[in-house]
């Protein structure tokens, strides 16, 4: 269908580029948005830009925030001598809804991927080396995800932290709670066995 | 007779890429259709039985259903997961470049059974201790051989006169190597002494057991690494992405 009208043409082309939306979906959600209140419409293009004016990186962990240092690394009751390195800012809350760690972030954004070109330059790698300098840093947990592209981003900060004396621990690999034994996988099982406790 | 509706086959998984919130599409390396795109359903959510069965630089034994686009994997069960190579950074950056190597080379529905028994090979080889120089330069030779690139290392490939031992020169325009007299007329090849060119000779010709016997220094090494990885590159006709990887893991 040729829309002729320029404005609701722009704004479906503009829907059809998000994720998950495809031509017909970008449709419905501009003719949905011609037929509601003003008021509604301004509401979300000021939630839009506010996004990309008021959000930026913590100078600190490069977490997302509208406030620099992010509130994270801004509160005195977090235990600061330990950082808990992610790939993505989105990443944070699953690890912060656990209510088990107290101490602060980095985000790498991103992980190690030699084959599409992206190395630790790439990355948020510099900034948390230098955290580590003053020595006020006592542990690095690495928590980039169980894959090999977090592996590898993982064995790699290893490699650059350990000579800087600073305790290095990996999130445990184990089976996901409703695992089948049968069907897991060499990796995960193997790792579950090595990371047994006691019970 | 119609094509049957699902078939098995081994697998190598060269890489998966997300397709909406559960399901990931998996690029495969097989013995008989070479390389195959294929959708893994569900892979994505934990408890999976797919899951970790479909990590790249992993054998499978793969059950797969014919799709109207893609083919379907139904099962996916693991037969070497290389586990000693995933838990070495250098291992495991050098399993990431064969699999870039394969996919930058191979078309899909090309079947090549040498091709990967090779690649098989490498990677359990990689798991060993052998020196992961011999082990790639040894695979690069082969794999080239394979897929019809394989470099004349005997006489110039200009005038034909068969190479005295001498420092000779490997163009890769030419695939192959070019006497001192020749070499003057082709400023773009590559400088190859004598121990170099009877290496890569050896090799070309060996069986693995006994080119992993030859001992070399790191000077005459990153020769080899150099000559071979020009010439992938010159065929490829861009950069091979994870040689600069492992050329930083080499320097830090
Ligand atoms: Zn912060
Ligand atoms: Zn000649």
């Amino acid at each position: 269908m040729m829309i002729s009208c320029q404005p609701l043409a722009r704004l479906i082309e503009a829907f059809s580029k998000l994720p998950g939306i495809g031509p017909k979906s970008a449709q419905r959600l501009a003719y949905y948005l011609l037929h509601r209140p003003g008021e509604e419409a301004e509401a979300l293009a000021e939630a839009i830009l506010a996004l990309k004016e008021k959000i930026g990186l913590c100078s600190i962990c490069f977490n997302i925030t509208d406030c620099d240092p992010c509130p994270i690394c801004q509160d005195k009751e977090r235990d600061h001598s330990k950082i808990c390195v992610v790939e993505r800012p989105s990443d944070i809350p699953p690890l912060e809804r656990t209510g088990k760690y107290k101490g602060v972030y980095h985000v790498l954004h991103g992980a190690v991927s030699p084959a599409q070109g992206i190395g630790p330059e790439e990355l948020k790698t510099r900034g948390l080396l230098s955290r580590l300098q003053d020595g006020s840093v006592t542990e690095v947990i690495l928590a980039t995800n169980p894959n090999l592209e977090g592996e590898t981003t993982a064995m790699y900060l290893r490699r650059m932290i350990l000579p800087l004396g600073v305790r290095i621990t990996r999130l445990a690999r184990g089976l996901p709670f409703g695992a089948d034994l049968e069907y897991a996988d060499d990796a995960t099982l193997g790792q579950a066995l090595e990371d047994r406790r006691e019970f | 007779m119609g094509t049957p509706r699902s078939y098995q086959t081994q697998a190598i998984i060269i890489k998966q890429t997300k397709l909406g919130e559960a399901d990931k599409i998996l690029t495969i390396y097989t013995p008989e259709f070479g390389k195959l795109k294929a959708v893994a359903k569900g892979a994505c959510r934990p408890g999976s039985k797919l899951g970790g069965n479909v990590e790249p630089l992993t054998h499978s034994l793969m059950m797969l259903a014919r799709g109207r686009n893609l083919d379907i994997v139904t099962q996916s069960q693991t037969i070497d997961g290389f586990l000693a190579l995933k838990s070495d950074l250098w291992g495991m950056s050098c399993g990431l470049y064969l699999l870039e190597l394969i996919d930058s080379f191979t078309v899909e529905n090309n079947g090549n059974p040498p091709l990967f028994a090779l690649l098989l090979d490498t990677l359990r080889r990689l798991c060993q201790t052998d020196s992961s120089e011999i082990v790639l330069r040894y695979f690069e030779l082969h794999f080239l051989h394979y897929l019809g690139y394989r470099p004349q290392l005997h006489q110039c490939v200009i005038c034909n006169s068969p190479l005295r031992p001498v420092v000779n020169s490997f163009s890769f325009s030419q695939g192959g190597i070019l006497c001192p007299h020749c070499s003057e007329k082709e400023p773009e090849s590559h400088p190859l002494s004598v121990d170099s060119l009877k290496i890569l000779r050896l090799w070309q010709d060996c069986d693995y057991a006994t080119a992993k016997r030859v001992k070399m220094k790191s000077e005459l090494s990153s020769q080899l690494r150099q000559a071979m990885q020009g010439y992938i590159k010159y065929l490829l006709q861009r950069e091979v992405k994870s040689i600069a990887w492992l050329e930083e893991l080499r320097g830090s």
